[in-house]
């Protein structure tokens, strides 16, 4: 708690130091100024360029310092590291009010400054997608290094059980224990997608056609918002209701028919992340089709096509290349849908093509290898990364796929509409 | 006007012919509270290419949508009046709009194709009709219409490549043939060649000539020289109105009214 | 010669009718989509609504000294197993703190065990024949019923269902979602400023526009590898805390709350722009005191939605860790906490029946606070859209 204290003391050090900054440049430029000299800016600005001067080079000194000893892997002397980075405050400070000067821009400086800060802000987002990159493939890396890439994509056993003993050193007796053969778990999860595109593309297609082409206005102002409720709902709370609700339905029903069917089949997380993607596909496929041009639909019309046969034979082929990446970007929402699965589907890989058994996929796994008691630097934990690498590298070119598609169609219709 | 009945043109075309194809009588239209067609009043000859002029804004592209029902697919559109053809009245509840846009065929300012082959383009709404069964017809029908819209002889070689693929010129004789091909009596044209440059713009006038033969054609132009080209009558608009309805020469030779002269020669529109 | 009117309409019957059947079709998919929603709701309430009501009964206590050291002691042997145990666990610690009961009866209304609760509810129960009758008889009497759970809604976890309160899980969400606006705001709203404002048209302008829509289609579950292996493996932030989690859901949200601003900015017209730079603004000038009041309200649209998003995030913060077992309100940034979505994945884990209930109630809690952020926000869009 000492190292809380410190940071503490030192905000409020920082603070004060702004404080006095801001005071000192401003009534600094209001003296000079009101010594008839005129400057290129106002005090106030000349007060705030003094704050930056101080604040800014002592956070990034603070900053950088922390980082470059994590990345050398010592500990931080937080007390030296702060004390310093305080010395720099006080530096930037007198820095800061020497500069306070008639030629000086301080508006310009403070322009630059703002700038750079943006910037800067732009650059997270960067940096969490190499973040995302970095940790994924640096630890599947480790994974593949103990575990053969090839016996990973091919392998159909997944069965980390013993890998412990590896993480011990005692690799030699658990080599023929544990498997890491993703096929059925990479199975589980194409099947749950199966099935929750088998749900949400047909409901959620004829949902935007009817809210596009056959619902008055009052309808569609209250369908919209209603279906995206469903899009709002948390998905921990629709796991808890495929696992409680539907599954036993399921069950049930496929006891009707004559099926034996597992709890945690893969039908009942299936249908309920089905559900909740209609509202994406039903979204994103009326957009599309509400901007195929009128002129199109109103050539089908003048031809003496009825009403369906217009949007079955002209709109929704002109729609197509929306309404299929508006399908990948569901795709790849599903792939990677965690919490249905892990609260519905089984923890069992089973390589089968029948949905009333229990399955799982790459996401339960990932959960189910990260909070269990393991040693961070098991194979099992670790294969988590390797499985994360490859949902990401999937999850990823859907994404670009859609992207470009959703591109092609606007540019289509740009081009078609003079 | 003069000393003639409601609806016919004040002179006659003595080389046209004089069938009655579409009757128009008392035709009212709002758009809400605007009135934008009062009390039009017109007859429509068989296989006679009819202009409709007249400035912006003056309700003949209105005028010419409710002859196919086009005006349908606006919520706010509210028509009264009698609109005939082949003894039906087309706003009758009876009246099935898909027949009859089925009979009064319609080409658009901008080329529409679908996202089809030239092909379907051609030969979608036949099948649809149950026109043609066999491909072979199929083949046979979509020749015709292409041949008859001057299109055969640039496309016969590409004929599964997109619609979308043609010129702008192109595209719009692609939209006639595919009018042409489900046989309509009437077709109906709205500015059909004031997207388009004036080489492709001659080619469909000529084809329009020719068409007259088989259609009846009626083509709302904002080109008066275009009108006085093609058209055997032409029905000068107004503000909603039919100032003058009249055969062609006469119209721009010698006009009746005087609001007709003054567009004419150019003093407003 | 063409056909007549009548010949084409007879052709078209069958045609008609096949279209007809499309619009029944689509019209039949959003009422089913619209029937899973009532279902699902109706479902969460019929399960969620008996977890705001709780089983007391009235006993007579008797805080005798024997009562301190086995706390059994002080109920009749009758009343004994109907009564929540997390109570009697408590009676030496109130004797000790208030000595005056030292030797006296009461007659107190107590929790009940969950057993109780979910028979007075009229779910199937594990209690025997003589205590159901029991029961019977003081709810005949008027010594057992359901009362207002003001447990749920004031305490932290607890293994015995009827003590187990979603408080602790709440103060939890609040603090995470604090670290998430403080670091996902004003970086998000930069960003959005930066892009639309400032950037210059290069490559690499588009690089972080390309990069911000990959980024909002990522799963969720690999931010949380992410806030494991950067956050904890390498910056040393300690696992389970609000502030791993808040920094892990602000990344996530970074991209809704840039694409919103962005959004924002770009509906304020150029007028105003060209209008501030006429009369000499500098470039931030011109943002700061022109452009951002005006996108301010589409800025907080976003943001509350955003926000709401990231309340309802499960997967990552199991991957950080934040599924820890919290008891107690903990006031902390650095230290073990647990939210709300995790507290529900917790109990719907446990094999109770009674932590069904407890599971749908925090749910329609959840729900509740999302409906109402997610209506805020639309409210702000309704109130302050202008149209230029």
């Amino acid at each position: 708690m000492q190292t809380n204290q410190l940071f503490a003391i030192f905000c409020g050090t920082l603070l004060v130091l702004g404080l006095i900054a801001f005071f000192l440049g401003r009534s600094k430029a209001s003296r000079v100024r009101a010594a008839g000299t005129s400057m290129h800016a106002q005090p106030d600005q000349y007060g705030w360029f003094t704050v930056l001067s101080t604040a800014g080079p002592a956070v990034l000194v603070g900053a950088v310092g922390a980082f470059v000893m994590l990345l050398l892997g010592g500990d931080i002397p937080t007390f030296y590291l702060l004390a310093g980075s305080l010395t720099v405050a006080c530096v930037g400070l007198m820095a800061g009010i020497y500069l306070v000067k008639p030629n000086f821009h301080a508006r310009k400086a403070i322009e630059a400054v703002v700038r750079f800060l943006l910037a800067g802000a732009a650059m997270v987002s960067i940096f969490t997608t190499f973040g995302i990159l970095i940790s994924i493939i640096g630890e599947a890396i480790r994974f593949f290094q103990m575990q053969s890439f090839w016996d990973f994509i091919t392998g159909t056993t997944w069965n980390p059980g013993a890998s412990f003993l590896e993480a011990a050193g005692r690799s030699d007796e658990a080599s023929s224990a544990a498997q890491f053969g993703s096929v059925p778990l990479f199975a589980g999860t194409f099947m749950i997608t199966l099935i929750a595109m088998l749900v949400a593309i047909p409901v959620g297609l004829l949902s935007a056609i009817y809210m596009s082409e056959f619902a008055p206005e009052k309808v569609r102002t209250v369908a919209k918002p209603v279906l995206e409720v469903l899009a709002g709902i948390p998905t921990v709370v629709y796991g808890f209701f495929a696992a409680i609700t539907v599954a036993p339905i399921v069950v049930a029903v496929a006891a009707f028919f004559g099926i034996e069917a597992s709890f945690s089949n893969a039908m009942a997380p299936g249908i309920v992340m089905g559900i909740m993607i209609i509202p994406f596909i039903s979204s994103l496929s009326d957009d599309v089709i509400s901007s195929v041009p009128g002129s199109m639909r109103e050539g089908a019309m003048a031809l003496g096509m009825t009403r369906s046969e217009m949007i079955r034979d002209v709109v929704v082929p002109a729609a197509m290349p929306g309404i299929i990446s508006a399908s990948l970007l569901a795709v790849s929402r599903a792939l990677g849908e965690t919490m249905i699965v892990v609260m519905a589907a089984g923890m069992r890989p089973n390589l089968t093509a029948n949905p009333f058994e229990d399955m799982t996929t790459v996401t339960v796994r990932i959960v189910a290898a990260l909070t269990g008691d393991l040693e961070f630097g098991s194979a099992e934990t670790l294969s988590a990364f390797a499985l994360g690498l490859v949902l990401f590298a999937v999850t990823l070119s859907l994404n670009f796929v859609s992207v470009i598609m959703i591109r092609r169609f606007r540019e289509k219709y740009r081009i078609n509409n003079l | 006007m003069t000393g003639h009945t409601a609806g016919e043109p004040v002179t006659r075309n003595e080389d046209a012919n004089h069938e009655l194809s579409i009757r128009v009588r008392d035709l009212n239209l709002w758009y809400g509270k605007n009135q934008a067609l009062s009390d039009i009043d017109i007859d429509i000859y068989q296989k006679n290419i009819t202009a409709l002029i007249g400035p912006s804004g003056c309700g003949k592209s209105t005028f010419l949508r409710c002859l196919n029902r086009m005006n349908d697919l606006i919520p706010s559109v509210r028509i009264q009046g009698l609109v005939e053809m082949d003894g039906r009245d087309v706003n009758d509840a009876k009246m099935d709009e898909v027949a009859l846009r089925r009979r009064v065929g319609m080409v658009f300012q901008k080329p529409n194709p679908f996202p089809k082959s030239i092909y379907e383009n051609v030969a979608y709404a036949p099948r649809m009709h149950d026109l043609v069964s066999r491909k072979a017809d199929s083949d046979e029908l979509v020749e015709r219409a292409l041949r008859d819209a001057g299109l055969w002889e640039e496309v016969k070689d590409k004929l599964q490549e997109p619609g979308t693929s043609l010129s702008g010129g192109q595209q719009q004789r692609l939209c006639i043939a595919r009018a042409i091909a489900v046989r309509p009596d009437v077709i109906l044209m709205d500015e059909p060649t004031s997207a388009l440059d004036p080489i492709s713009t001659a080619t469909i006038e000529d084809l329009m000539d020719k068409l007259k033969q088989q259609f009846t054609i009626i083509t709302v132009t904002h080109n008066m020289q275009q009108a006085a080209r093609v058209a055997d009558y032409t029905a000068f608009f107004h503000l909603g109105e039919i100032v003058e309805y009249n055969d062609t020469k006469t119209m721009f030779a010698n006009p009746a009214t005087k609001k007709a002269e003054d567009y004419i020669t150019g003093r407003y529109g | 010669m063409n056909q007549s009117f009548d010949e084409i309409s007879a052709q078209l019957k069958s045609r008609h009718r096949k279209s007809a059947r499309l619009k029944w079709m689509s019209m039949g998919a959003l009422g089913l989509a619209g029937m899973f929603l009532v279902l699902f709701f109706a479902d969460m309430l019929v399960k969620g609504l008996p977890a705001f009501q709780q089983a007391q009964i009235q006993v007579e206590v008797d805080y005798s000294e024997q009562a301190s050291e086995i706390p059994l002691a002080a109920l009749s042997e009758e009343i004994r197993p109907l009564v929540s145990r997390g109570y009697l666990r408590l009676i030496p610690q109130r004797m000790k703190d208030n000595p005056e009961l030292q030797g006296t009866t009461r007659t107190e209304w107590v929790l009940a065990d969950s057993a109780v609760d979910q028979y007075l509810k009229g779910h199937h129960t594990n209690l025997g024949a003589d205590e159901q009758s029991t029961v019977d008889r003081l709810a005949s009497q008027g010594r057992a019923e359901l009362k207002f759970n003001t447990t749920f809604f004031a305490k932290g976890d607890s293994k015995m269902a009827e003590f187990a309160g979603i408080a602790a899980a709440a103060f939890g969400t609040v603090m995470t979602l604090l670290v998430t606006l403080a670091v996902a705001f004003p970086i998000g709203v930069m960003t959005a400023v930066y892009l639309e404002e400032f950037a210059p048209d290069n490559r690499f302008t588009r690089l972080i526009e390309i990069n911000i829509n990959n980024l909002a289609a990522i799963p969720s579950i690999l931010f949380g590898l992410l806030g494991l292996a950067i956050f904890i493996g390498f910056f040393g932030v300690p696992r389970s805390s609000p502030l791993v989690g808040g920094l892990t859901l602000a990344l996530m949200t970074l991209p809704v709350i840039i694409i919103s601003t962005r959004s924002a900015l770009r509906s304020v017209p150029d007028s105003i722009r060209h209008a501030a730079f006429g009369v000499g603004c500098s470039r931030w000038q011109m943002v700061k005191d022109h452009v951002l009041p005006v996108a301010f309200p589409g800025i907080m649209t976003g943001s509350i939605i955003g926000l709401a998003q990231a309340m309802g995030e499960t997967a990552p913060l199991i991957i950080v860790g934040m599924v820890a077992f919290i008891p107690d309100i903990t006031g902390s940034f650095t230290e073990a906490a647990t939210v709300l979505p995790a507290q529900i994945f917790t109990w719907a884990g446990e094999p109770e029946r009674a932590f069904i209930e407890k599971t749908s109630g925090g749910i329609l809690v959840l729900l509740a606070v999302l409906i109402f952020m997610n209506a805020t926000a639309v409210v702000l869009r309704k109130k302050f859209e202008r149209r230029w």
